[in-house]
């Protein structure tokens, strides 16, 4: 599903998180929202998520208006900074949260429950891990539980916000590899927020650099390294 | 360097071993001072008669009036409270508004306020000499010296203990688990009841069990709006009071002993429900 931005901003009292910015997103694409601290990626992406509104401007998800739409109708799979697992759930039951969740028609009954946790576990390449607490967990195992559980609901989309920021250098390459491969095989449009700049490079087919609230240049990676549109972009991206 | 000799390695995070025994035997003298001897008198000053003398004290009907009242008072303004304090809690750590500082003020102010102005304030208000007060007894629904006017005045006393005990562990959790839950499609209502109380049940638990002690324990507050009918609107601590004025000695220690009997056994249930759940506790612990 394409997700498009229009003239979007945002303020928290008299300060400006985001700028009016528009962006438009290619069903399917993976993106990166590349930027430093304060950029204002995460309050996009989280003005995509439902968690934020904006204060003017417009989303839409597949053409339709999803401006004024709650966290819950929005159906985007939403994985956290630090995961946010349900420390007194077992990883079981955070996959299934969401399904559980659902309204009574359309709730499946608990052997589907079970039998879509466990392709899900099967996915994330740790079947065995279904009884075990969010705690027992490494953290690469929790980030991959998280994408599950986002998984889950049959998102229309998929936002993860700094989702290898928590792990170590090792382990982030071989999940970056792990999310590149879940995008390829689900085909959901995936937005997520960095400001490692090779990780946005190696990863993203769509690179959003931001700063101060503004979008500087959006492109594929290789555009935006051998093109460079502000000063800014130069300087980061080299970083 | 080479010039400091150590004859023996001093570990730097302990103490000589006078300073520890000094240290330990303080700390020791005065729990035994102010905590055990307190508490084992009143049982010594209860049995003074041997049970038969104690027995007797409980089966006057003034004493268990009182204890009747004690216990529908714990029964009543607990659960108010705990609903209200987690409310409270839920509002203050969950959302931004504006008087959020000023709330939090308020929500100790009971804590500031001595219980026995915190009484006069109830009587002043719903007492005979204010228009509300004559009002209220001209039909039939009086508050001062009756039983709404005790529940108030313990409500207003506990009020802090619960909301007071969840702020800082709901502060410490965040926002996120909410927020995952809400992705996930869950309402408020089940992101409350499957994620944030199930988070906050301990700190709920302690934040009871000190609230239902202060209810029960409640002098100043209870003593000034309710009057301390005998047999109608005394309370177990008041009642205390007035076998103690009387000379009763034993009917005093009798009915305080079975009031500290009470907040034991609340700190009993604490300990059971936390050695039960010992290992999902652990499990489930913040890492």
């Amino acid at each position: 599903m394409n997700i498009e931005i229009e003239e979007l901003a945002k303020e928290f009292g008299t300060t400006r998180a985001l700028h009016p910015v528009s962006l438009s997103i290619p069903s399917g694409a993976l993106v990166a929202l590349l930027g430093p601290s304060g950029s204002g990626k995460t309050t996009l992406l989280r003005i995509l998520g439902g968690l934020e509104f904006p204060t003017s401007g417009r989303v839409l998800f597949g053409g339709q208006d999803a401006t004024g739409l709650s966290v819950q109708e929005r159906r985007a799979g939403f994985v956290f900074q630090s995961y946010a697992l349900f420390k007194h759930m077992t990883v079981f039951e955070n996959i299934a949260y969401g399904l559980r969740a659902r309204k009574r028609r359309e709730r499946p009954a608990e052997a589907e429950v079970g039998r879509r946790v466990n392709k899900l576990l099967d996915l994330i390449q740790l079947p065995d891990i279904g009884t075990r607490y969010p705690n027992q967990l490494s953290g690469g195992q929790r980030q991959r539980v998280a994408l599950a559980r986002a998984l889950a609901i049959e998102p229309r989309m998929l936002l993860l916000d700094e989702p290898f920021g928590a792990l170590d250098a090792k382990v982030r390459k071989e999940l970056r590899q792990g999310l590149r491969e879940i995008h390829d095989r689900t085909g959901l449009t995936t937005v997520f927020v960095t400001h490692d700049q090779e990780e946005a490079m190696e990863l993203a087919d769509l690179v959003v650099v931001m700063s101060m609230g503004r979008i500087e240049q959006v492109g594929k990676p290789d555009e935006i390294r051998a093109k460079p549109a502000t000063d800014f972009v130069r300087d980061f991206t080299a970083a | 360097m080479s010039d400091i000799v150590l004859s023996r390695p001093v570990p730097v995070t302990t103490e000589p071993p006078l300073i520890r025994s000094l240290l330990i035997g303080l700390a020791l003298t005065f729990v035994a001072l102010f905590l055990f001897a307190p508490l084992v008198t009143v049982f010594v000053e209860a049995l003074k008669q041997g049970w038969a003398g104690a027995l007797d004290a409980l089966r006057m009907p003034d004493a268990q009036a009182a204890i009747r009242m004690t216990l529908t008072i714990a029964a009543i303004a607990v659960p108010i409270n705990a609903i209200f304090g987690i409310a409270a809690a839920w509002a203050i750590t969950k959302f931004d508004f504006r008087g959020k500082a000023f709330l939090i003020t308020l929500i100790d102010l009971p804590f500031a306020v001595s219980p026995v102005v915190a009484g006069l304030m109830l009587v002043l208000l719903f007492g005979a000499n204010s228009t509300l007060g004559g009002w209220l007894i001209a039909n039939d629904m009086p508050i001062v010296f009756a039983f709404p006017g005790i529940i108030m005045a313990t409500l207003f006393v506990t009020f802090p203990f619960v909301a007071r005990e969840l702020i800082p562990v709901m502060i410490e959790q965040g926002r996120a688990e909410e927020e995952a839950a809400l992705t996930l499609g869950a309402s408020g209502w089940r992101t409350f009841f499957t994620v944030t109380l199930p988070n906050i049940r301990w700190a709920l638990l302690y934040g009871v069990l000190l609230c239902n002690a202060r209810a029960m324990g409640e002098f100043g507050a209870v003593a000034v709006v309710s009057g301390k009918i005998r047999g109608e609107t005394a309370t177990m601590p008041t009642m205390v009071e007035m076998f103690y004025n009387e000379y009763l000695a034993v009917a005093a220690f009798t009915l305080a002993a079975v009031l500290a009997m009470l907040a034991l056994l609340t700190l009993l249930l604490k300990s059971l429900l936390e050695w039960r759940h010992a290992d999902l506790l652990a499990a489930t612990r913040r890492h």
